[in-house]
């Protein structure tokens, strides 16, 4: 059986899938990779499904040794990778040999990186997946973050290595911009013309408290700020994925993978599908806007993009 | 998009991948047994595409694959769903028990709700044990219950600023609703308790300890108890 031995675990490395949906009722959220698209790939240049489990890294990674060698590749971010002090590009799958350490440092663009391996991160599936849920203490490693000392177990791999890599114009593509789209939320019209005008044209600071449940939004100018009529007869319900709630103090939250699964506060607006992995790359005090879409090119928009995922010169071997 | 149907349903898109159901607009008893027959039948004739369910007090919230469904496909069938839920035959809840100690540490904000409404803490603890409460739903949290409701003369506002971290097994109230922390979490709600009790546990087959539709009365125990229970 191969491992990974972990050296050093970085600011907040968790084992992650693409989630647990399906038990909302419990109040369990899915969970789940941050930047989706990325572990996605990341499985597809090592040669797992795109489903199985990885590391996600927040702004600063780990130290790895393998000590029985493994084929890897890292998606998302540059953190400035290198095995045994040699660097390792983002988005190409490498084989490491036995006894070598994968280095990773403070990230040098956008907020997460994904290390997959051949055979996946495995760990004791719980309700259907290898998410870790912090807050709950659920799935993953023991429920929790890697910390130094961690033996982590690798999944069996058949696959003889091939070198494969995501060409640039495609990571480009998929890249972060500084516009996320949104559809009108579930209680847009409780808000008075003037809040929604300057919803949308603020910009937004991501707030320093962000974390997977939700990214907290602080304005950008001074003075802006969201009021809402009738947050009194708000009464607490279901709340999806990439939600903007506006609490009476009025700077928006944009719920996260961990969300919360019901809440009171109204949503003004919801980040469309195609756009949600881009939130997982938001770092804090990076600056956002939202443009409005419709539900339709809300759904051309995500259809374009699974289009481009499952392209055949998406991944060059 | 937004629409109404008959008998009050209305549904609403709340994202791309997911439609809201609301089943009223305030709380009440029959929007819930509404919310639990819909559960129910959902959970017993799955949809294709649907994702997940997060049923709430009078609403539920449908997430589903925008890639092989969309909105007015999706409220079609449903509204093939919401005739058939008056014949819906709802499993009777359990009644359960909440062992509660009310005692100093335990009860942070136990004299300040007591002093709110001009009640001495022992009048405060009579009456949040004197009622039978519905679990409404299950949310925010894994196994949280929303509780209610909470007697009239107990209705309390949230605290003004939450606090970091509320100790698992913390009994709150806020407005007319009562619950359980299951983890230390961030929470506004006033906490006038704490049970030894696990409501949520991963290693247990029924994980949380409460269900949609049970029926719960908060039972006062000593410090002396707490620890003992803790320990069993």
């Amino acid at each position: 059986m191969s491992t990974i031995q972990v050296q050093a675990p970085g600011l907040l490395t968790t084992v992650q899938d693409l989630g647990r949906p399906g038990f909302g009722s419990l109040g369990v959220s899915p969970s789940g990779a941050a930047d989706p698209i990325s572990l996605r790939l990341g499985n597809r240049l090592v040669g797992n499904h795109e489903g199985a489990a990885g590391l996600e890294m927040m702004l600063l990674g780990g130290t790895f040794v393998f000590p029985q060698g493994a084929i890897v590749a890292l998606v998302g971010s540059d953190f400035g990778a290198t095995v045994d002090d040699v660097s390792l590009n983002v988005g190409t799958s490498v084989e490491v040999r036995p006894g070598q350490t994968v280095r990773l440092g403070p990230t040098s663009s956008s907020a997460r990186c994904y290390l997959c391996v051949q055979g996946g991160i495995s760990v004791k599936s719980f309700l259907g997946s290898a998410s870790t849920h912090i807050l709950s203490g659920i799935g993953g490693f023991e429920g929790r973050a890697l910390r130094k000392g961690d033996l982590i177990r690798i999944g069996s791999a058949t696959e003889t290595f091939r070198r494969r890599t995501i060409p640039s114009e495609v990571s480009g593509q998929l890249s972060r911009r500084k516009v996320l789209r949104v559809t009108p939320g579930p209680q847009a019209d409780w808000f008075s013309e003037s809040s929604l005008r300057s919803f949308y044209a603020s910009t937004y600071r991501v707030g320093e408290q962000s974390n997977r449940m939700g990214l907290r939004l602080e304005d950008g100018q001074e003075g802006v700020t969201v009021s809402q009529r009738g947050a009194s007869h708000m009464i607490t319900e279901g709340v999806s994925l990439g939600a903007i709630q506006v609490p009476t103090g009025g700077s928006p939250i944009i719920l996260f993978v961990e969300q919360q699964t019901t809440g009171g506060y109204p949503k003004i607006a919801n980040v469309i599908s195609a756009d949600l992995h881009r939130v997982g790359q938001l770092r804090p005090r990076d600056e956002i806007r939202f443009e409005q879409v419709t539900f339709d090119t809300a759904r051309s928009l995500l259809m374009e993009q699974e289009k481009l995922l499952s392209s055949k010169g998406l991944i060059l071997e | 998009m937004q629409k109404s149907t008959t008998d009050g349903v209305r549904f609403q898109a709340a994202s791309d991948q997911s439609l809201l159901i609301y089943f009223g607009e305030r709380i009440t008893l029959g929007a819930h047994q509404r919310v639990r027959r819909m559960l129910h039948l959902l959970e017993r004739e799955p949809i294709a595409g649907i994702r997940n369910l997060n049923p709430a007090y009078c609403s539920i919230l449908i997430s589903f694959d925008a890639l092989n469904l969309h909105h007015a496909e999706l409220e079609a069938i449903l509204l093939g769903y919401i005739d058939r839920l008056d014949a819906v035959h709802l499993p009777e809840g359990r009644e359960l028990q909440i062992p509660t100690c009310y005692d100093g540490e335990f009860g942070p904000d136990l004299n300040d709700v007591a002093a709110l409404h001009r009640m001495t803490p022992t009048q405060v603890i009579e009456l949040h044990a004197s009622v039978t409460y519905i679990v409404y739903f299950l949310g925010f949290v894994p196994g949280f219950a929303y509780l209610g409701e909470l007697p009239e003369a107990l209705a309390t506002p949230r605290l003004d600023s939450p606090r970091r971290s509320t100790p698992a097994g913390s009994v709150g109230i806020a407005a007319n609703q009562t619950g359980v922390y299951p983890f230390a979490t961030p929470g506004g709600w006033r906490i006038i308790g704490r049970t030894p009790i696990s409501m949520f546990r991963p290693d247990r087959e029924a994980m949380s300890f409460l269900s949609i539709g049970d029926r719960v009365r908060f039972t006062p125990i000593s410090a002396a108890r707490f620890a003992e229970l803790e320990k069993a």
